[in-house]
């Protein structure tokens, strides 16, 4: 019982946190263009649902995560329709297509509650699987695993690396100085706000084909998008600190297990809900490297500069607000 | 003519009109931009210069009128096309994007594409750097930026997507003296390459400086046009139709000390304040001349109890306010003007009549509308404010808006500390202004205000602090001093 295996729990980090990653990952994405997508709960159950169901009926796991990311991306572009073409606000809109999704998916899904269906085994990968330690925490796990892992890297390089990421983040910053310069920002809102549906929704397939496989009501992924949103602005905006704050969180989910064990006298619901005080603690250490005193001090010093601009962020200065371009 | 190389191009603007509802912003204006010359546009503010830049700058489409360059019609519908036929602008509120870094905003709408450009892009931005003496460093946030580096940032951006014509819209507003040598010195140094730089500006010094040729603008029509050398009062009676009264405002200052600091170091702004003693009297005007964030703001932030002073003391009226807060202030009778009208001075989003109802004194639990909006209209007619009281104040232009703040001025105060109350202001309103405080002043109030205008500053005031460093370094009257002596002590030489 008070047994810890350090490999184990740090695979299971891993493998937990990879739905909450991709979903955080994909609204990274979305904000840093300017659009907020709040439909992001509903968006995640409405797309594990369909994943699952897919996979049920055509027997591929591949048709799956495809519908699931289908149906994120296509909830995504209605927020961002309504927002940019409309000029309705993105808010309400996300609110209320979160409370759609999830109710929809519940009557679609009902007849599929608790059926036995196809799900996604670990895929170890060769040679690398043999590393001691190392092995076992990264490279035993499924497909969706490895390719949470491979996103955050992909997402920032694209991000802060690439002049497409420059134009995304430019769009988020000050449409209409983009608009300027020859971009078209609301075409890149809706693309990325799309690309960040397609994460969303793969993030949904992914709870019901492999980390909590099967479909039911509730899922269990329920409040999943609500953590990724806040994950979001915990993040800075930031890839790797957002990649960060969803270990910590599956990183603490997981203690909460072990801990309900150690200490039987502690209610459960304290453990459950401690990742969230925690965060917030966190935030506001890191938030210390944002003074404006620091970062001037930094300039001359490259490797401090190049920490700080890896765990600062602040909020694009477009998001969610209605452009006029 | 025929082009000599890619940077030489004439620039015709014929018979531009811009309407804007019932509104004629531009009617009928005629232009002629030669290669190699600085063109000053001149006109007080609403002559119709912006609009006409913005047409020419391709971000608002013209009702009528023709674009030729070399000869050629050419017709565009954004500012990127526009650029693209060599044409740019500088905005008065700069479009950039102040969370990126120099060399991001540098590179945006230059590069496109998967592929890393960033090392190509610092070599250029270098090198462009280095051939305008300027100092810029590619990894600095564009929000540590002062508003001059952020002009040079955007010029070197102008030039590197191969600007012929570069347009600048008052461009020395809110630069220090410094940094507006440097960007003149890089205008004349493209103008001599043979590009074409328009300069807009209120201002007469500038275009003195600056321009070789000059069109005015009244009314939305040219109502003139002058090659150096200049003469002021021929441009003032085309600006204006006949040239402004610029005599001297005098105040009779009484013995009696309203405000006193004592040796008061505050932090705040570029530079705090460090060791600041000074006294104004009933009915004195004191005019704060310094770089701008040179102490201030903040000394007029402490006298007005905004700020907690870390040194010294302060005595109100002889008493003494040093631990007191902005409401204590207030009730002392101590009023203060912002300079950012709508961050700290009006609520966005609330009309005219809201503000009214927001300082009724009454206590009643219900807004008396009818004395909100009565007081709403009195304002607007005795400050001449245009606008309706149901506009919410950010449609206001910023010169109403500063109107209608000094409408909201409490009727006899002690102390009005001002900061830069005429900025952005066309002379005529300058005036206003003045003629409107200088009522204050007759009543026995004391009027402390900064200005990054000298020849403002030497109008207004009876006493002139020069501030450097966060430092009072002079301190005059200001009939025994002239602009010269305050241009170098602003620049630390006393």
């Amino acid at each position: 019982m008070g047994e810890i295996n350090i490999s184990i729990l740090l695979a299971s980090v891993i493998a937990g946190a990879a739905p909450i990653l991709l979903a955080t990952l994909g609204e990274t994405v979305t904000e840093k263009s300017g659009i907020i997508n709040l439909s992001l709960d509903g968006s995640i159950i409405l797309s594990a649902m369909a994943g699952f169901v897919i996979a049920l009926k055509t027997g591929s796991v591949v048709a799956g995560f495809l519908a699931g990311a289908m149906i994120g991306g296509l909830v995504a572009a209605t927020v961002a329709f309504f927002s940019i073409s409309l000029k309705q606000s993105q808010v309400a809109v996300g609110f209320v297509l979160t409370l759609m999704a999830r109710d929809l998916a519940y009557f679609i899904g009902s007849p599929y509650s608790r059926v036995q269906g196809p799900q996604v085994g670990p895929s170890p990968i060769p040679f690398l699987e043999g590393i001691p330690y190392l092995g076992e925490i990264i490279f035993r796990h499924s497909i969706p695993v490895y390719l949470s892992l491979v996103m955050i890297g992909l997402v920032w390089w694209y991000l802060y690396r690439t002049p497409y990421g420059l134009r995304l983040r430019s769009v988020g910053e000050h449409p209409e100085a983009s608009y300027a310069r020859g971009i078209n920002p609301k075409r890149v809102q809706m693309l990325y706000a799309v690309c960040g549906g397609l994460l969303v929704g793969l993030a949904g397939a992914t709870f019901s084909l492999c980390i909590k496989p099967g479909w039911g009501q509730p899922q269990g992924a329920e409040g999943t998008g609500w953590i990724a949103l806040a994950l979001v602005i915990f993040g800075g905006w930031n890839p790797l600190r957002a990649a960060l704050g969803a270990y910590l969180f599956a990183f603490l989910q997981v203690m909460s297990i072990y801990f309900q064990g150690w200490v039987p006298s502690v209610p459960a619901q304290v453990f459950q809900v401690a990742p969230f005080p925690l965060m917030i603690l966190i935030l506001v250490i890191i938030s210390f490297a944002q003074k404006e005193s620091i970062l001037r001090w930094s300039e001359d010093r490259p490797i401090v500069r190049a920490l700080l601009k890896t765990f600062t962020g602040t909020a694009p200065r477009a998001l969610g607000r209605q452009q006029n371009t | 003519m025929i082009s000599q190389g890619a940077r030489h191009v004439v620039l015709e603007l014929q018979d531009i009109h811009r309407y804007f509802g019932t509104v004629q912003a531009n009617r009928g204006i005629d232009l002629t931009v030669k290669p190699g010359r600085i063109h000053g546009i001149l006109g007080e503010n609403g002559a119709g210069k912006s609009t006409l830049m913005k047409i020419l700058a391709g971000y608002l489409p013209m009702t009528r009128g023709r674009i030729l360059l070399d000869g050629t019609e050419v017709r565009y519908a954004s500012p990127n096309e526009a650029s693209s036929l060599g044409i740019g602008m500088l905005y008065q509120d700069p479009m950039d994007f102040p969370m990126l870094s120099v060399i991001e905003n540098f590179m945006i709408g230059q590069v496109s594409g998967v592929a890393s450009a960033g090392e190509t892009y610092r070599r250029k931005f270098s090198e462009l750097v280095q051939e305008f003496d300027f100092t810029l460093r590619p990894d600095t946030p564009v929000h540590l930026l002062t508003i001059g580096e952020r002009q040079q940032l955007e010029i070197l951006r102008l030039l590197s997507i191969g600007a012929r014509v570069l347009i600048l819209d008052e461009p020395t507003t809110g630069i220090s003296t410094t940094q507006k040598e440097i960007l003149f010195s890089a205008l004349k140094k493209l103008a001599a390459e043979g590009r074409s730089v328009i300069l807009v500006s209120h201002k007469l010094e500038d275009v003195d400086a600056l321009c070789d040729t000059v069109t005015v603008l009244q009314d939305g029509r040219v109502s003139g046009a002058m090659d150096q050398p200049f003469d002021s009062t021929t441009l003032l009676s085309m600006m204006f139709g006949a040239p402004p009264e610029s005599s001297r405002h005098i105040h009779r200052p009484t013995s009696q000390t309203i405000l006193r600091l004592d040796n008061v170091s505050a932090a705040g702004g570029r530079t705090g304040l460090s060791g600041c003693s000074i006294q104004v009297r009933r009915g004195e005007v004191v005019g704060l001349a310094g770089l701008e964030g040179s102490g201030q703001g903040v000394l007029l932030r402490v006298a007005a109890g905004l700020l907690r002073p870390r040194k010294g003391t302060i005595h109100l009226d002889n008493h003494n306010m040093t631990h007191q807060g902005y409401h204590a202030y207030r009730k002392a009778g101590a009023a203060f003007l912002p300079a950012s009208r709508l961050e700290e001075g009006l609520i966005r989003g609330l009309t005219i009549t809201e503000h009214c109802a927001l300082q009724q004194q009454g206590r009643s639990f219900l807004v008396d509308w009818h004395e909100a909006h009565a007081g709403a209209r009195k304002k607007i007619a005795g400050f001449q404010v245009m606008g309706s009281p149901g506009s919410v104040v950010e449609s206001l232009s910023g010169g109403n808006q500063q109107r209608l703040l000094l409408a909201f001025l409490p009727e006899r105060p002690r102390l009005l500390l001002l900061e830069n109350p005429t900025r952005g202001l066309d002379l005529e309103s300058v005036h206003w202004v003045w003629n409107h405080l200088d009522a204050y002043c007759e009543q026995g109030t004391s009027i402390v205000f900064s200005s990054s205008e000298l020849d403002e500053i030497l109008l207004a005031a009876d006493r002139v602090l020069v501030f450097f460093e966060g430092r009072i370094i002079k301190d005059v009257l200001a009939s025994r001093t002239n602009v010269m002596e305050l241009g170098r002590a602003l620049a630390g030489r006393v």
